[in-house]
């Protein structure tokens, strides 16, 4: 029988019933009355209070750890340090993530965990972490991506050599970790036809994904070596696995259950406690509760990378593009995993440009490690595209969205990563947005309009669940994706529109690890494609198992049983003169001497659909203070199909405006001393309801084939486009496009002067 | 041990008596010692607004009160909000019109504006997102919050 991968049975006639409606959220109810569990909100017995110690140095040699004081306080049940982790070899995975939770040979970041308490309060912990006495050897360090790649730049690993070096470079000692070149074509070929050519370089600081709930875990270790772990996580099994990497500890042993997730966008796809939790635990020999403060969160927990580039981009006068040609620097903080190499695979995908050609490189340096956020490494990269492209379509005098749909792609492209896209729908997408109110409204005066475009590959991979059919009738789904903003009620409603039976006869629930096979993490927009795979699967092993048995009550072939709205009904006149049976009926009658009906699927799901966008902005600039307002916000995008179109509109609003804070006033601010000046919501600002207008959202529905409901992604793509968007549209206002990020009003005001002196500035 | 405190107070309609270490929040306790969870924490400096909970009548960040000023006070937190099944006409806008995405700002978020609404049943969007701007939400762009807000205002004018 053919798979759901081969056959997903995807009908553009099909009509819907649940699919396409945006129903109350199951979890809802406890969201708005308290009554939801996020990890912080779970108590064990006898629970002790976890905390960290953490290097005030970014980079020093720990010579000595001295926790003797620290036990002898009363109320002390455990205290950690990196001789309760087993070794593992700097520079490997393994070696990375034990050392990135628990400082071994250096600390590399004003904020590198050094030790770590459990008390029976926090107030006693806090005091025994002052008991603890480090003796470190101070190092010189280095914060900026680019002053790490200079010669004689402080070395932060010494066995580091980079991976893709050229020639002489290989074997130096060395801070970038990696240099990636990709290319197609020819680009001297490329701008040597070109009549236009614009050459850039931008630089944008890293922000924090800024989940409003700090990272907590409850862990507990019974004395047979059972680990039970809750967390706020997108990936209990990923998080599972490296714990039995790092801790030696056997994956049968650890149970995780993840709680309500208040937030992650990326960045919970790392751990940081848990481990130390763990550990505590174990030798404490009572559960241990670690929650983060926000400023360990923002000092320690994963921002994105800030980057450097430069982009040369060449048209032809009728706007075909004809060459691109980049050098992109992103960091890495200590450690690798940026995920860089999203960026030059990304960055100009939605272009058909014949000759390509993009160096990268991956820089370490004594900040904390990054982590993913939405379309890790491509906004800050589209950035510069975006803007590079508007400049070379103002040259030529040609309309922006025209000039995109002229180099537009289609079905058919093949990538410069080597994949040949499916069914797309950049084109329409650019089509509605030409349509579109907001883009046919003429710019109000004093204000600049900016548009850009964006992309994201969107992923499928390893996905497990099931789903149990009760004896009443409703059906109960288990997931081991991580729900980030209301993937569960997508789940039930595919179910049910499977089924035929309303949404409220199901349920979806998080499982714990032990209950299904491996999940991969939730993130690249995954999740409700992927786990949406698994759930229509299952409902299609449930609905033939119903048939089977429907067919043996009335003692006629299963060929003779059809499946519709819920009931199982005779094929057709030869069948026989039965009456419907329900989904109950056969549940109910079979069970007690067949066994359960129930569903599983398991599975690497391929025919993930890529996604576009383009975004549509207003703003205006005060010239005396440098303050950008945005005053009108409108993403047009292709989810394929959306199954909630509210929460469709959510993940489009939600990221055009963390997009605004990234682009106007996020930024991670080091001082002298390497430490991170700004680590609280106060100086950290985001986003705040009086600083955005409403987000106009139109949503493009170009099928997924490769899905049985057609849908694409949708977390990702409305991120990519939104600082360029913005700055494009400053560049509109002020007369100079800005090529830094933030676009903060010294930044704005430094070019509002340089436009004046250049006679750029209107108005 | 610090010495503790003892705080009789009480929290949506019911007296609690609590003993309390001198440097504890009212956050803390309301979590910790009364486990009403519902009240969140984000930052604990009083710049999200996730443990925005009502004291006397006022809206106040639970982190920035100590515990033991909460003598005598009475507190109403997200716990209290609906009225036995019947959820809040905010707490139901918020389900329809999908106001919430992760829920960690959500109970914080429909404190605050039930006090908005209590003394202005009929803001406008502008003050509507003034009044809601100590409250961080990173997941929903803050849109269907905000119209949330509103078409539960209009529906407790009667409009």
């Amino acid at each position: 029988m053919a798979t759901i991968l081969e056959k997903p049975g995807f009908n553009p006639d099909r009509k819907y019933k649940v699919i396409g409606t945006s129903p109350v959220k199951h979890d809802g109810f406890d969201k708005v009355t308290g009554r939801a569990k996020f990890a912080a909100d779970i108590f064990l017995p006898g629970m002790l209070v976890g905390k960290f110690l953490r290097s005030p140095h970014p980079h020093a040699i720990v010579k000595k750890i001295d926790t003797s004081k620290a036990e002898k306080l009363p109320g002390v049940k455990a205290v950690v340090t990196r001789d309760d982790f087993p070794e593992l070899k700097q520079g490997t995975g393994g070696g990375d993530m034990t050392r990135l939770v628990m400082a071994r040979e250096k600390v590399y970041w004003a904020g590198h965990p050094v030790a770590a308490v459990a008390a029976t309060s926090e107030s006693i912990a806090k005091k025994a972490l002052k008991l603890i006495k480090v003796q470190y050897e101070v190092l010189p360090f280095v914060i900026d991506e680019v002053e790490a790649m200079q010669p004689g730049a402080p070395i932060l690993h010494d066995y580091m050599r980079t991976k893709g070096a050229k020639d002489a470079d290989a074997e130096k000692k060395t801070n970038v970790v990696e240099r990636l070149d990709l290319a197609q074509g020819d680009v001297n070929a490329g701008f040597a036809e070109a009549d236009v050519v614009v050459d850039w370089s931008f630089d944008t600081k890293p922000m924090h994904q800024g989940y409003i709930e700090p990272q907590s875990c409850v862990a507990s270790y019974s004395d047979d070596g059972q680990v039970d772990l809750w967390c706020c996580t997108q990936a209990p099994f990923v998080y599972r696995d490296r714990l039995t990497q790092i801790l030696k500890i056997d994956s049968s042993k650890i149970k995780i259950q993840q709680s309500e997730l208040g937030g992650g966008f990326g960045g919970k796809t790392t751990f940081y406690a848990e481990p130390v939790a763990i550990a505590l635990a174990r030798k404490a020999k009572r559960p241990v509760k670690m929650t983060l403060t926000r400023s360990e969160v923002l000092q320690s927990t994963g921002p994105v990378s800030g980057t450097h580039s430069r982009i040369k981009m060449g048209c032809k006068k009728d706007g075909t593009i004809v060459a691109a040609d980049s050098e992109l620097v992103f960091q890495t903080g200590p450690y690798t995993g940026s995920a860089f190499l999203n960026a030059p695979q990304a960055m100009l995908t939605r272009y058909d440009i014949a000759n390509i050609r993009t160096i990268a490189h991956e820089v370490v340096s004594n900040r904390p490690k990054v982590s993913s956020f939405r379309a890790p490494c491509v906004p800050q990269i589209v950035f510069g595209v975006e803007g590079v492209i508007n400049e070379m379509a103002k040259k030529i005098g040609m309309d922006p969205l025209d000039f995109r749909m002229k180099n537009a792609i289609a079905e058919g492209h093949k990538t410069i990563y080597g994949q040949t896209f499916n069914r797309i729908g950049f084109v329409e997408t650019l089509e509605t947005a030409k349509a579109c109110d907001h883009y046919r409204s003429p710019v109000p005066a004093g204000q600049g309009r900016g548009i850009a475009c964006g992309f994201w590959f969107n992923r499928g991979g390893e996905t497990a669940g099931s789903m149990q059919l009760a004896p009443d009738g409703t059906v109960t789904i288990s997931l081991g994706t991580a729900d980030v903003a209301g993937s569960r009620m997508s789940m039930a409603m595919m179910a049910a529109e499977e089924f035929g039976i309303p949404v409220d006869r199901i349920r979806a629930t998080l499982a714990d690890t032990n209950s299904l096979g491996f999940n991969r993490v939730t993130a690249g927009s995954r999740t409700t494609f992927s786990s949406g795979m698994i759930v229509v699967d299952s409902a299609r092993k449930i609905i033939g198992e119903l048939c089977r048995r429907a067919a043996k009550i009335w003692g006629v072939p299963e060929e003779a049983v059809t499946f519709e709205d819920g009931h199982c009904r005779p094929a057709g006149q030869n069948a026989g003169d039965f009456d419907p049976l329900s989904m109950k009926d056969i549940a109910s009658k079979t069970t007690p001497t067949m066994g359960a009906i129930s569903g599983h699927s398991e599975m690497n799901v391929t025919g993930a659909g890529p996604g576009f966008a383009v975004h549509i902005v207003d703003v205006d600039v005060d010239k005396e203070t440098g303050l950008v307002g945005v005053k009108r916000y409108t993403i047009v995008e292709d989810a394929g199909k959306a199954i909630s179109p509210a929460q469709v509109e959510g993940q489009f609003q939600g990221a055009a405006v963390q997009g605004i804070g990234w682009a106007l006033n996020e930024e991670y601010v080091f001082g002298a001393d390497g430490r991170m000046q700004n680590p609280s919501f106060l100086d950290y600002r985001m986003p705040v309801a009086s600083d955005v207008p409403m987000i106009d959202t139109v949503i493009v529905e170009v099928p997924n084939p490769k899905h049985p409901f057609g849908l694409r992604g949708v977390g990702e793509v409305p991120l990519t486009p939104s600082m360029a968007a913005i700055a494009n549209a400053v560049g509109e206002v002020i007369g100079i496009r800005p090529r830094s990020l933030p676009m903060s009003p010294p930044r704005v005001l430094k070019l509002i002067e340089e436009a004046r002196a250049k006679g750029l500035l209107k108005g | 041990m610090s010495k503790k405190y003892q705080v009789t107070t009480t929290v949506n309609g019911d007296e609690y008596d609590f003993l309390c270490e001198p440097q504890q929040t009212l956050l803390d306790v309301l979590r910790d010692e009364l486990t009403l969870t519902g009240t969140k924490e984000g930052c604990a400096t009083g710049d999200c607004g996730a443990c925005s909970v009502m004291v006397d009548g006022g809206l106040t960040c639970a982190c920035l009160v100590l515990a033991v000023e909460a003598e005598g006070k009475k507190i109403d937190t997200i716990e209290g909000m609906a009225d036995g099944d019947e959820l809040h006409p905010l707490q139901r806008k918020f389900l329809e019109l999908n106001g919430l995405q992760c829920g960690i700002c959500t109970p914080g978020i429909l404190v605050a504006a039930r006090a908005l609404l209590e003394r202005n049943p009929d803001p406008t969007e502008t003050e509507v997102r003034y009044w809601l701007a100590g409250n961080l939400c990173r997941c929903t762009g803050y849109d269907k919050v905000i119209r949330s807000v509103l078409a539960a205002a209009k529906e407790m004018r009667g409009a």
